[in-house]
Parts: C-alpha cells; sequence; structure tokens
C-alpha cells in the first residue's frame, strides 16, 4: 500500500471541514469516542449541528475563534492507499502555515462554495499550491446542493478557474462537483449530477497515478551524516566509512559511477546499505548509507551527483520567497541564515525585484520591502555555494528555508528559479 | 527487486524518520532519546538503531520515571537498553517528590503524570539535553496532530501553539539559544496501526503487558485499571480477574486496560483495525479532565 499526501485549502464556511469530516468518517476513520466528543462540545456550545470543524481545530484559540490557524494532520486509509490529510489555513494572515502544510503535499483540494463562486481567497490558494508546486490540484465545486445541483454554475466556475489558472504553472488539474454535506461525489459518484462523468473525489485520491512526481532523472544525494562505527573489538568495521543521507533524486546503484561535490572528485559506489542491509538500488525518498570506493574527503553538507548531470555550485540564487515573520521586513541587505538540503551557510538579499499580489498576481516593482505572507522575488547572495537546482526540476534540492540570525526562527521560504 | 520505485508506506514512514533522527545526530551537540518501554519508543528506538548501522546510537537513552511503572516496563527497558550497549539515564518523579520540587497530588484521583513535567524539565536542564526525541504521534490526539516534527520549547520548556515555526519540505530548523530545546517527533506521521505493523514486519518486541493476560483490575469511568499499591480504591470500586491486555502503556495509575484475548502481534492488528474507539480514549484518564488537557500540558513542557 502507497502513501499519498494531500493538503485540504478553503475555510470553514467552503465546507473544508465538513468535507474531512465526511472522508474520516466514510472511510471509518473517526472513532467513537471522537465523534462523540464532537457532538458533546458542539452541543455545549449551543450548536444546532454537529461541528465538525472541531474534528480538525484541535487548538483551544482555534476552537474559541471557530478558524483554523495552523495545519493539523489527519489520517486515514482505504484498502488502495494510506492517506494523510495536511488541514491547512484558509485565512491570509496564516499564509506560513498553509505554505507548510502545502510543501510536502503530492496533491492540493482547493474548496470553492459554487454559490459563491470563485473569490480572493480561492485565487489565492490555488496561486501558493502552485507555487509550492504542488504537482496535482483539485478544484472541488462544493455545496452543489444549495445550487440544485445546476451544471451551469459548475461549469461557469470551471471555466473561469481554467482562463485563471493559465497564468498559474498548473501541472494537473481536476474539477469536480461535490456536496461535502450530503456526500455526493466524496465517496460515491452522486445521482444528483448526471451531467458529471468524471471519479469521485474519494476516488480521484485512490487512482492518482503519483510514482513519477518524483524526480528519478537527477541523481542527488546531499551528505547528512558520516557513520564511522568506533568499535576497537571489531576489525571489519575499522575502516568503515558510510554516507548517510535521503536521497533527493535518481537512482543509485552499486558500481555506479559519482562526482563529489564540491571537490570534484569521481568515485564509485561499492555498496549501499539501508538499516545496515544491503540494497540493490536506492530511490527517493529512501534513507541510506553509501560505501564508495575511494577515501574522499567528505562531509555533511556535500553532494553526491553523476559526473554528467552535476548542478552549479551557486552562489548567486534568484527565487521566489514568502516571508514569514511580523518581526523585520525582508529587504535588500537583509542578512540571513540559508539552511538548503544539509548545507547551512550566510546570506544577504541584494535585490528585491517585485512582490507579487497573491490576490491579483499583479507584480509591484516599486516594493522595497516585503512583510509577513508577502510573496516576491528575490536575488540573494551567499558566502559560500550550494548545490542547487531550479525548484521545477525538484523540491528537494530546489527549496530553502531563511532563518532569522538573532531569534533563529524561520522566517522565509524560497522557492529557486536560478542557480550559478 | 522493485522495477517500478515504489515504496510502501511503513518503507517511506521509516525512511522519513530516519532523516529525521539523522539530522537531529548531526545538528545538535546533546540529544537524548525519550525511552518510556512503550511500543511507540520501542519502534523510535529500533530506527535510531537502523540509522546508525554499524555505528553505536550516537545519543543516550531516557527514561522518566514515575515511580509507577508496571515491572514488566521496567524489566523490557533494562534488557532492551542492555543489548544496544546505550547510555541510560533515569529521571525519578521520586526523587523530585523527596528534593521538594513537586508535591505528589492526593485523594482519588493521585497521579504523578503532571509531576512528570518537573522532573523532566529538571533532566534536561540537569544534562544540558539540547533536544529530545518523543514517541508521540499526531494520530493519538487533537493538540498533537498541530505540533511540528521539530517542535521548538522556550527556556521554561514551554510549548507555543499559536506561534510555531514554519516547517517546510524536509528541512529542518534546528537553531537554538542556550538553555532552550527543541521535542523532536520521528513518528509524527505514523498512525497507531503502522505501530504495530512496523512491529509485526521487523519483529519486534514489545513488553509482555501488550498481549492478552490475567490480572486483577478494577473500573472507574469506564477504564479497567490495574489493582496496585498505588493507587487508592474507593469501596465500591471493587476488584475482579479479567483477560485484558494494554493499548497504551504509562504510568499505572492513570493507564488503562482493555478486555482482549489477542495474544500475537497479528491479532492485536486485527483487534486495533476493528476498534471504533482511539487508543488514548480507551486508556488514558489523563486526557479526560477537560477538553484541552494534552494542549494545556504540553504548554507547560509535557511530553
Amino acid at each position: 500500500m502507497d502513501l499519498l499526501r494531500f493538503a485540504t485549502a478553503g475555510s470553514v464556511d467552503d465546507g473544508k471541514s465538513t468535507l474531512i469530516g465526511r472522508l474520516l468518517y466514510d472511510s471509518k476513520s473517526i472513532f467513537e469516542d471522537q465523534l462523540e466528543a464532537v457532538e458533546r462540545t458542539s452541543r455545549d456550545r449551543g450548536e444546532e449541528t454537529t461541528n465538525l470543524a472541531l474534528l480538525t481545530d484541535g487548538l483551544r484559540a482555534e476552537r474559541e475563534q471557530g478558524i483554523t490557524i495552523d495545519v493539523a494532520y489527519r489520517y486515514f486509509a482505504t484498502p488502495r492507499r494510506k492517506f494523510i490529510i495536511a488541514d491547512t489555513p484558509g485565512h491570509i494572515q496564516y499564509t506560513r502555515n498553509m505554505v507548510t502544510g502545502a510543501s510536502t503535499a503530492d496533491l492540493a483540494v482547493v474548496l470553492v462554495d459554487a454559490r459563491n463562486g470563485l473569490t480572493e481567497q480561492s485565487r489565492r490558494h490555488a496561486f501558493l499550491t502552485t507555487l509550492l508546486r504542488v504537482p496535482h490540484l483539485v478544484l472541488a465545486v462544493n455545496k452543489m446542493d444549495l445550487v440544485g445541483y445546476d451544471q451551469a454554475v459548475f461549469d461557469q466556475i470551471r471555466d473561469e478557474f481554467s482562463k485563471f489558472a493559465t497564468k498559474l504553472e498548473v501541472q494537473d488539474l481536476t474539477f469536480i462537483p461535490i456536496s461535502a454535506l450530503h456526500g455526493d461525489n466524496v465517496v460515491e459518484r452522486s445521482a444528483n449530477m448526471p451531467w458529471y462523468d468524471g471519479p469521485s473525489l474519494l476516488h480521484h485520491l485512490e487512482h492518482l497515478h503519483i510514482a513519477s512526481d518524483r524526480n528519478l532523472i537527477d541523481v542527488r544525494f546531499p551528505v547528512q551524516y558520516v557513520i564511522r562505527p568506533h568499535a576497537a573489538d571489531n576489525p571489519e568495521l575499522h575502516d568503515y566509512r558510510g554516507y548517510a543521507g535521503q536521497v533527493a533524486g535518481g537512482v543509485l546503484k552499486p558500481g555506479d559511477e559519482v562526482l563529489h561535490l564540491p571537490s570534484g572528485f569521481t568515485t564509485t559506489i561499492n555498496a549501499i546499505e539501508a538499516a545496515g542491509q544491503s540494497v540493490a538500488e536506492a530511490f527517493p525518498p529512501m534513507s541510506v548509507t553509501l560505501l564508495l570506493a575511494d577515501d574522499v574527503d567528505i562531509s555533511r553538507g556535500d553532494l553526491i551527483c553523476r559526473p554528467n548531470n552535476r548542478p552549479a555550485g551557486a552562489q548567486d540564487i534568484e527565487g521566489m520567497v514568502v516571508w514569514m515573520t511580523a518581526d523585520r521586513p525582508l529587504a535588500p541587505r537583509s542578512r540571513l541564515i540559508v539552511k538548503h538540503t544539509t548545507r547551512t551557510v550566510k546570506g544577504i538579499v541584494t535585490d528585491l525585484h517585485y512582490r507579487i499580489d497573491v490576490n491579483t498576481l499583479h507584480r509591484d516593482e516599486t516594493a522595497t520591502s516585503l512583510g509577513l505572507n508577502e510573496i516576491g522575488r528575490i536575488r540573494l547572495r551567499l558566502t559560500q555555494p550550494i548545490f542547487a537546482d531550479p525548484y521545477t526540476r525538484s523540491r528537494l534540492t530546489g527549496g530553502m528555508i531563511l532563518i532569522d540570525e538573532a531569534t533563529h526562527t524561520t522566517v522565509g521560504a524560497v522557492m529557486i528559479t536560478d542557480a550559478r | 527487486m522493485p522495477t517500478d520505485y515504489l515504496l510502501s508506506q511503513l518503507d517511506v514512514l521509516e525512511a522519513e524518520s530516519i532523516h529525521v533522527i539523522r539530522e537531529v545526530a548531526a545538528e545538535f551537540e546533546r540529544p537524548a532519546l525519550l525511552f518510556s518501554g512503550g511500543k511507540d519508543s520501542i519502534v523510535m528506538l529500533a530506527l535510531a538503531e537502523k540509522a546508525f548501522r554499524p555505528a553505536n546510537i550516537p545519543f543516550p537513552v531516557m527514561h522518566v520515571d514515575t515511580g509507577h511503572n508496571f515491572p514488566e516496563v521496567l524489566e523490557f527497558r533494562d534488557r532492551r537498553v542492555a543489548e544496544l550497549g546505550v547510555r541510560l539515564e533515569v529521571a525519578s518523579v521520586q526523587a523530585s517528590i523527596d528534593a521538594g520540587r513537586a508535591v505528589e497530588e492526593t485523594g482519588r484521583w493521585t497521579s504523578r503524570n503532571r509531576l512528570q513535567t518537573v522532573t523532566l524539565l529538571d533532566a534536561i536542564e540537569d544534562n544540558r539535553f539540547d533536544a529530545l526525541f518523543g514517541g508521540a504521534r499526531r494520530d493519538e490526539e487533537k493538540a498533537r496532530a498541530k505540533e511540528r516534527v521539530f517542535s521548538f520549547r522556550d527556556e521554561f520548556g514551554q510549548w507555543d501553539p499559536k506561534n510555531q515555526r514554519p516547517e517546510l519540505w524536509n528541512l529542518y530548523n534546528t537553531r537554538i539559544r542556550r538553555g532552550e530545546h527543541i521535542r523532536v517527533f520521528p513518528l509524527s506521521n505514523w498512525t497507531e496501526l503502522d505501530i504495530w505493523a512496523y512491529i509485526e514486519r521487523e519483529g519486534l518486541e514489545i513488553p509482555s503487558i501488550y498481549y492478552a493476560h490475567e490480572r486483577e483490575v478494577f473500573e472507574r469511568d469506564g477504564i479497567l485499571l490495574a489493582v496496585s499499591e498505588y493507587l487508592p480504591r474507593a469501596e465500591d470500586e471493587q476488584p475482579f480477574m479479567a483477560t485484558v491486555r494494554y493499548r497504551t502503556v504509562g504510568d499505572m495509575t492513570i493507564t488503562g486496560a482493555v478486555v482482549s484475548t489477542a495474544a500475537t502481534v497479528a491479532e492485536v492488528i486485527a483487534e486495533v483495525a476493528a476498534t471504533r474507539i482511539t487508543e488514548r480514549g480507551q486508556t488514558r484518564a489523563d486526557d479526560r479532565t477537560s477538553e484541552a488537557a494534552m494542549e494545556d500540558r504540553k504548554r507547560e513542557g509535557y511530553f
């Protein structure tokens, strides 16, 4: 059984909680005591119906305010697949938390209320999921029951969104008309919308092909940790030197010639171990240990790739940044700690090209700084080179986080467009 | 041999956890792994072993000992630690009480659950630990469902759920100042069933109380508690013998047993797959004090 991670975006008003509640309920993943607790709390608060948002809004502040502040992770499985839902907040002030949830998602479900059509918020959610390059996007047009299951309403929203999507780099887009409340097209195909001939949402989630979303072409192995057993009593381990890490791209096999960066030396893979056992190949997202033929000086933060396919060692980075703190703005000359794969360096912002309006996609080239949750294109100069790919090619070697030198909080996320 | 480059969900979870564990070993100076002898920490310890093989686990294991443990679990803990050759730190709640750092609760509801936080935070300070692995899973409880894999704690050990560090891709921010620490949860994305499936696949040994056995118990608020010297009973709480097993393992005074005849891993998996009640809901008295009981304890520095 494989694993699919998906993020849901939308507000409580769009029926997001109802949708998650239904997926969990219909897959028997809500337990009786959880449901009782939610029913009891709903009753205590004088709400007429069971408030399914309470299933994922787990924090005291969220329950008090009736909004989602941070990502909640929920789990369910069908006989075909295991699913991890990242239930992300819809409000603009929690964009950084939505970005957290979307960064690891294979698919995003953006919910739209059929009565309201596309809103500023749904456009923003779609933009953020494509900015983070979530490979698959589902626009779920919800509350179809409240518009009489009218095909014209659905078609209009679909056409309007399709037009908007041409401005985004959407890789795979699916439209599904649903009623989360009544279950139409959520688990089962709905008899109320015979004009819709696509799959139900769950069917789509279960059958979506995601194996090819990984980069299996560019060999990228960021060295995370060097394993050197200090076993005086075992001479066989005396010279053991294993390079441990998680494969970020490509397929590695014993016998492959590999290139080490930054040294530029080439060597051969003698063996690949996973948990102490030899394996015949390694590919994303496996965590393995490489044993190499030659004694090369390799440490954490280095990269192992193939001689004919190497990323540039780059100190000048162009990228889209999401700024995630209200403590201070991002502006030219901001100094930051940069973490990229297993390598941590320092950087300075040399240029802010523009700020993008997340609602209209308008580029403001007069912007001089970015505030909390603002997105723009920047240029960064690094103290040492990193071995990076464009984010469009690899989410793992094309993404980096920015850390404040003073407060140590994570203040930015960068999707690299160009590294040289 | 995989030719389609597909991994099962257990393989993906294992790879993710090992990545997290290695990241901590690489970036922190003084990490430690919290080990209770329960199934989740057993899986976590097994993953730590795999992460560094053939080398030894490069950090110690710490047990916060309430003094109210199941003897079977203590026996298992000592044996497992000896097999792995790791250093065991025991932080004792009794010692905190004796030193006047914590005050024992009294009455029928007495439990050392909350006192553990004092002992834990003192031990972190005494040992200058900068990262602590915990076996908590997000599917356990609604506050935990919200927590990051690398969860920042300030100098008072507090969690601030409204101001968590963003956490993107597999990039973890490990920066802290002196006195602060990070709680790291490598099993965040594992479910109870994943844990059992992994125990079965890897043939991991777990304490005997996870399997059906005869035990003297009494019922309180629908929870079957073990008869022990640590827990005073009311007159109407009559002990009786039952065939039970434990679905979770914690302090004897708050961990309930479930009626079960499951005697093997496969039987436990079948039982867990069919159950309609969460493990904490069925077996933990400590979560019942209020709706936000876990969030409140976590804010104070609890596991």
